[in-house]
């Protein structure tokens, strides 16, 4: 269902939003071309069939017990199409979540926390500023994921990253090298990286995100990820003879 | 203390499920069409493979051997005796393994963290690692729950939607890849079910003083719950098998808590930016609920990020006095002590932060002999008498 009018909205009725009207600056056109663009996406469908508001999701919900937050609400204003109340919690809430999938014990069979995914992957695309808020300090993660195919590495294993775990963090900074050294499986000698990943397998990670619009969602959220990123894969592909 | 669900009560009355009423469709059967009409190449089971019954009361198969074993990125970089555990059990039981080189993590640890991602490249990444295995002839073995979890995810969207099938066929056909999916999705902790009895055949160490807790990894039974093992004779069929039953056979106690369907805390981008959470998480509802309740030994869990929220939110909370200190670790890492694998060389739980030293005890090995006879491989390293503790060492 598309709608172009803005009046039926429930969110429009005098009184009627669940929550006081937040982002009164963002013109209304703005917001419903993202919950489209959420509604377009191919696993929409499989997330959403409606909400009987029981709250069974909230039940399961860690971060609804450390957060203002509720999937319970994710899914009502889905359900109803509240487009200011989703804009909001596109920025105000989404990020709360722990895409732990409890939700998914959901009688009507959403997926409060596949609705999420969705919704923070629209607000990514978009560069929404609290997107480009919710990622500061974490572009070292992308950086690491996307140029070495593993997401953590032995030697992000340092004491000012990690005083919170204890003094054996600075141990095992200290020893890395000795101690990976000391791993039977051949594929774990690294410090750098989780595993050995192959150069070709480098490659072929790289044409993937080449040839989907990863980059483009990386630059919306920060310029300047985007250019490191670039710069390692273009010079990689570039040697390998592949023209981008 | 809180009332807790009575597991015996369970058992008493074991529930039995039907497969022709599950409420989904049997993926594989939707599998094997989009094979028969020549659009994917569905990779089979391997044999010798167990048949275990997952949720709905389906069978799926699980290989013995001739497993290509994908990596987790958060086992190898910061709980490296998690991989080695399953690879070293693997060798023990005489089962042949490949540990590639030729693939990439799942990718999906990031995009539940920061969405910077999207159907077709989360697609692409896991298609190309199944079309990887498929190339060497060996079947992929999921070491992460979060990979498998998502993996799963990106088989819903492969074989229902057509448009996303196309995208991802098209980004393989660039790579000159096939577009391959593997008959079942397999986690390594299945595999460990599946050969808890030879496990249990090859126990040198007494376990039946031991009691543990379990933690069951939400992306394993919670995300497309379908493809999780359950059985009618562990919790009566109403909870998931996997890890318990392995515990079980091992003869050491699983203990009860009420809060065994919470998750760990991990929350994805939490543990990396926002640990306040993780740490909050993992005391007040994990590891304080199971001190209360039952008490435990250790935590066995069946995730990387199960294993690291847990085990290393406990620091801090002790400068407050909370009642933490549990040690936490795999049930492959469990199920390779009860073997007689070596608690540094194998397990390498001088990674792990909670105190483990008075379980060890308890399972009656001598942790600071150990500790010595892993300082002289150090040595030898140090001094470059050898380059790598291999496998050889280790057996030695
Ligand atoms: S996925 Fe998100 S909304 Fe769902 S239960 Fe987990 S934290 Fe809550
Ligand atoms: S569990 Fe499902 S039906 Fe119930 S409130 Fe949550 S989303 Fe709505």
């Amino acid at each position: 269902m598309s709608r172009a009018a803005p009046a039926t909205t429930f969110a429009q009725r005098p009184g009627a939003t669940l929550a006081p009207r937040a982002y009164e600056d963002v013109p209304y056109e703005e917001k419903l071309a993202l919950w489209e663009e959420v509604k377009a996406d191919p696993r929409f469908p499989d997330y959403l069939y409606g909400c009987y508001e029981c709250g069974i999701c909230v039940a399961a919900c860690p971060s609804a017990r450390f957060y203002d937050f509720s999937p319970r609400k994710i899914a009502q204003a889905a359900a109803r199409e509240d487009v200011e109340l989703i804009f909001e919690q596109m920025n105000d809430d989404v990020w709360n979540c722990s895409q732990c999938f409890s939700c998914d014990r959901c009688p009507r069979q959403n997926s409060p926390g596949g609705l999420i995914t969705i919704l923070r992957e629209v607000a990514v695309r978009h560069g929404l500023a609290s997107s480009q808020e919710a990622l500061e300090g974490y572009g070292r993660v992308v950086y690491k994921i996307m140029t070495t195919g593993t997401q953590v590495s032995p030697d992000m294993l340092q004491p000012d990253a990690f005083p919170d775990w204890g003094p054996d963090v600075k141990e095992v900074s200290d020893q890395l090298d000795l101690w990976r050294r000391a791993l039977p499986p051949e594929t774990l000698h690294t410090t750098s990286t989780g595993w050995e990943v192959s150069e070709k397998t480098l490659l072929e990670l790289y044409l993937i995100w080449h040839y989907s619009d990863v980059m483009d969602m990386i630059e919306e959220v920060d310029e300047g990820l985007h250019m490191i990123i670039l710069d390692v894969m273009e010079e990689t592909l570039e040697e390998a003879g592949y023209e981008i | 203390m809180t009332s807790i669900i009575p597991v015996e009560s369970l058992k008493t009355k074991p529930f039995r499920v039907d497969p022709s009423e599950a409420p989904t469709a049997d993926i594989r059967e939707a599998l094997f069409e989009l094979e028969e009409a020549g659009e994917i190449i569905v990779q089979r089971v391997p044999e010798p493979y167990v048949e275990v019954m997952t949720k709905y009361g389906r069978t799926k198969k699980i290989p013995l051997g001739q497993t290509w074993h994908h990596k987790s990125c958060g086992q190898c970089g910061h709980i490296p005796g998690y991989s080695t555990a399953i690879f070293w059990l693997t060798r023990k039981l005489g089962y042949d393994y490949l540990d590639p080189k030729d693939q990439t993590s799942c990718t999906a640890w990031n995009y539940y963290a920061s969405a910077t991602s999207n159907v077709a490249a989360q697609g692409g990444v896991a298609m190309r690692n199944f079309a990887a295995a498929y190339e060497t002839g060996y079947f992929p073995i999921i070491h992460c729950g979060t990979s498998y979890g998502h993996y799963k995810e990106v088989r819903q969207e492969i074989v229902h939607h057509g448009d996303v099938r196309e995208k991802v066929r098209d980004i393989m056909s660039k790579l000159g890849k096939p577009l391959v999916m593997p008959e079942e999705i397999v986690h390594y902790s299945e595999w460990v079910h599946a050969v808890r009895d030879q496990i249990a055949q090859h126990q040198v160490r007494d376990f039946s003083d031991i009691v543990a807790c379990v933690h069951p990894a939400c992306h394993y039974y919670k995300l497309i719950q379908e493809d999780a093992i359950y059985d009618p004779d562990i919790y009566g069929g109403q909870r998931t098998a996997t890890v318990s039953g392995l515990i079980l056979a091992l003869g050491a106690e699983v203990a009860d808590y009420s809060t065994f369907f919470d998750c760990c805390g991990f929350g994805f981008r939490h543990i990396l930016v926002s640990r306040d959470f993780s740490r909050s998480f993992a005391t007040m509802r994990k590891i304080e609920v199971m001190k209360e309740e039952a008490n435990p030994d250790v935590v066995i869990t069946h995730d990387t990020g199960c294993v690291t929220t847990l085990d290393k939110s406990q620091f801090a909370p002790q400068a407050h006095g909370r009642n933490v200190g549990v040690p936490v670790m795999s049930d492959a890492q469990f199920a390779a002590l009860a073997m007689g694998a070596h608690p540094y060389r194998v397990c390498q739980l001088h990674w792990h932060s909670t105190d483990y030293r008075p379980l060890l005890e308890k399972m009656g090995i001598d942790w600071e002999a150990a500790w010595i006879e892993f300082e002289k491989d150090l040595k030898r390293l140090e001094a470059n008498e050898i380059e790598y503790l291999t496998w050889e060492d280790v057996d030695g």
